[in-house]
């Protein structure tokens, strides 16, 4: 397995990135094709508040159980025509893989006991958490850390999940720091050069395990980058401006996987992947209204513009007056669906306004939605591809999307405060300043970084 | 305007070339260090801070303010060290094991040095065992443990039960906040005070030492 550069656009008319269809489907065991003309649930849930320990795991289980009873039991009862479960372990599940195998076993039988009554298709994702942060860390692609991960992934794949995925954290302590002080530099260099680096060793090892267990090599997220920016830009910590850039620059990092290996359904949370859809023609799983129940966000409606799976992001094991919160939460999933998938059918032309209206709703209103405009997307995408190098590619889009949004704004398209304008024109100062390459930015990040340790990158 | 005005100013704009050109000159003239930090520094950074509770800044400003903060602390130290004037308090601060964020923990410490903490910083992922000796190693006023995930609220309890268990409480003040925490649950578990947000931890952190003294 080698990487393989995308050097062109998966679509020639931006009308045609849409929901529920995409170049490449991803067809699973269970008989579902995503990407394939329906737009499926993707149902994503945790725990209650409690400890997972040893002596826990009884009752951990068992919340698994019956998550995964109660959101089977509805999709029979509203003719879903197929879902995926996503299983995002927590730590402890990780630092323990038999635990996260456990719990992989656990939801599977469900699903297969239902698919025998029910004629339920559903297939299972794991998603480890990526663990390979703090002080114990030995290197990011050997060690402990790097082996329970795989452990997990090889075990989960086994047990029967079929699609593997991560929301992957290589880059992300420099990419901190960058957040927190807006530095658009050190942004770009965690997301495309540390990012970057590890994006391709992960997921070419990622998409080797998927070869030999038969499943899926599905795809990545930037959770832990942009997902970050944007929590603090809903907070007003940070300027949205900044959030959005971030997100865009982060879609260079995200594509990788897909130039790994991995075919889709990309993960969830990566708003970027609009981009990777756009750029690779993989199908993607995208979160927004629904995924109000874990995070708020300013792209509810526009998320859905291109998804493939729509999700929910994450839902707590509580009750509700409905009944359990991830049954309750898999039901909006459903009618969400059935409404995307009813326009699908209807037409080309109402599925579009279907798409545009969901796309016009939000992006005037917020810059991070303004940068997931089908229309700018491909813009941007198309300047991405004509570099060939990680770091050029990090910086046409950094520069693109600042360009982008001021055209916007100029326009009347985009609305942007006083204080949002200010910070436009400074990181579009400093983006033209970015160095040409990134061993000039490396150097520069190494005197400023304390969170910067190039020997576990082997640089 | 007087140089205790413009190092004020020079603070809220976060230039540490001025901030310690300014503190220079605010000694050759006479004024007194704990003057220069109360009266510059420290009232520089509690004015942006107010502009930030208002949504007129940004944490990047904030946080470039609270670097040329420190490093007019930095400077000033000496000249504090040989008046025997103490900081105004200090303050211990982690994310509870099991636990890897940070960003939340950063901005609460970030605040609290803006209001005159002299702040240690344990880190993610921190055991148990480690917060109790850092009460006896640092002696602070406040400690502060962060959780971000559901699972790792319990965890909040299990530092506080370590803890009491061992005989520290009361030691020193234990303030916990993370996104899934709640004052009814930090009551519960038996903490002395939560936070909402950055801001405000660094506001009840500061009530608490006033209360103390």
């Amino acid at each position: 397995m080698h990487r393989v550069r995308a050097k062109s656009l998966a679509y020639t008319n931006e009308q045609d990135l849409i929901f529920g269809r995409s170049p490449h489907p991803v067809k699973t065991r269970s008989g579902l094709e995503i990407g394939g003309g329906t737009v499926y649930p993707e149902i994503n849930f945790t725990l209650p508040t409690m400890m997972v320990n040893a002596q826990t795991m009884p009752e951990v289980l068992e919340n698994y159980r019956q998550i995964m009873e109660g959101v089977c039991q509805r999709a029979a009862e509203l003719y879903v025509p197929g879902f995926v479960a996503e299983i995002e372990v927590l730590p402890p599940m990780t630092m323990n893989p038999q635990w996260g195998v456990d719990v992989t076993k656990t939801v599977v039988d469900v699903i297969e006991r239902y698919r025998q009554s029910d004629g339920v298709k559903a297939s299972v994702r794991i998603t480890p958490v990526d663990i390979r942060e703090g002080r114990e860390l030995e290197h990011m692609w050997h060690g402990s850390h790097w082996d329970r991960i795989m452990a997990l992934f090889e075990g989960a794949a086994e047990a029967g999940a079929e699609l593997l995925a991560i929301e992957s954290v290589g880059g992300k302590s420099v990419h901190d720091e960058a957040t927190m002080y807006c530095d658009l530099p050190k942004s770009v260099f965690a997301l495309t050069v540390l990012g970057a680096l590890d994006m391709e060793h992960l997921w070419l090892a990622i998409s080797d395990v998927a070869e030999r267990t038969g499943t899926i090599s599905a795809g990545d997220t930037a959770c832990g980058f942009a997902n970050t920016a944007m929590v603090l830009a809903e907070r007003n910590y940070i300027p949205k401006v900044f959030a959005a850039t971030v997100r865009v620059v982060s879609a260079v990092r995200s594509l990788i996987a897909a130039e790994c290996g991995a075919k889709g359904p990309h993960k969830d949370c990566g708003y970027e992947n609009i981009y990777t859809k756009a750029i690779t023609g993989t199908p993607v799983a995208l979160e927004g209204r629904t995924s109000a129940v874990a995070h708020l966000s300013p792209v509810g409606n526009i998320a859905a513009c291109a998804a493939d799976l729509w999700s929910n992001e994450s839902i707590q094991n509580i009750k509700l007056l409905s009944g359990p919160a991830p049954t309750a939460s898999f039901e909006q999933l459903a009618y969400d669906c059935r409404l995307f998938n009813t326009a699908s059918e209807t037409g080309k032309e109402t599925a579009k306004l279907l798409r545009d209206l969901h796309a016009d709703s939000d992006s005037k209103l917020d810059p991070q939605a303004y940068v997931l405009r089908p229309d700018v997307v491909m813009e941007i995408s198309a300047g991405i591809i004509q570099e060939d190098d990680d770091y050029r590619r990090g910086v046409a889009a950094a520069r693109l999307t600042l360009q982008a949004m001021r055209e916007g704004h100029d326009s009347g398209r985009l609305n942007l405060d006083d204080r949002e304008e200010t910070w436009l024109d400074s990181l579009s100062e400093t983006a033209d300043e970015l160095p040409d390459t990134a061993e000039e930015l490396m150097a520069k990040i190494a005197e400023d970084s304390d969170a910067f340790e190039p020997d576990k990158y082997d640089l | 305007m007087s140089t205790i005005d413009e190092l004020s100013t020079a603070v809220q704009k976060g230039k540490v070339k001025d901030v310690l050109a300014l503190l220079e000159t605010g000694l050759a003239e006479g004024s007194s260090a704990q003057q220069l930090l109360d009266e510059g520094l420290l009232k520089g950074m509690s004015l942006l801070g107010v502009r930030f509770k208002n949504n007129e800044v940004f944490v990047p400003e904030v946080l470039v303010a609270a670097r040329a903060l420190n490093k007019g602390s930095e400077f000033l130290k000496p000249y504090l060290i040989a008046s025997g004037v103490e900081p105004k308090g200090r303050a211990v601060i982690g994310t509870v094991k099991g636990d890897l964020h940070d960003i939340g923990k950063n901005l609460v410490k970030m605040m609290l040095e803006g209001t005159g903490f002299e702040v240690t910083d344990l880190g993610v992922d921190v055991p148990d065992e480690q917060f109790l000796s850092a009460l006896d190693e640092y002696q602070p006023d406040i400690l502060l443990l962060s959780a971000l995930l559901t699972t790792t609220m319990g965890q909040l309890k299990s530092v506080i039960d370590t803890i009491d268990a061992a005989g520290g409480r009361g030691k020193a003040k234990i303030l916990v906040g993370g996104a899934p925490v709640t004052a009814d649950f930090a009551t519960q578990i038996g903490a002395d005070g939560y936070a909402p947000d950055a801001a405000s931890a660094a506001e009840l952190a500061f009530s608490m030492l006033e209360l103390a003294a």
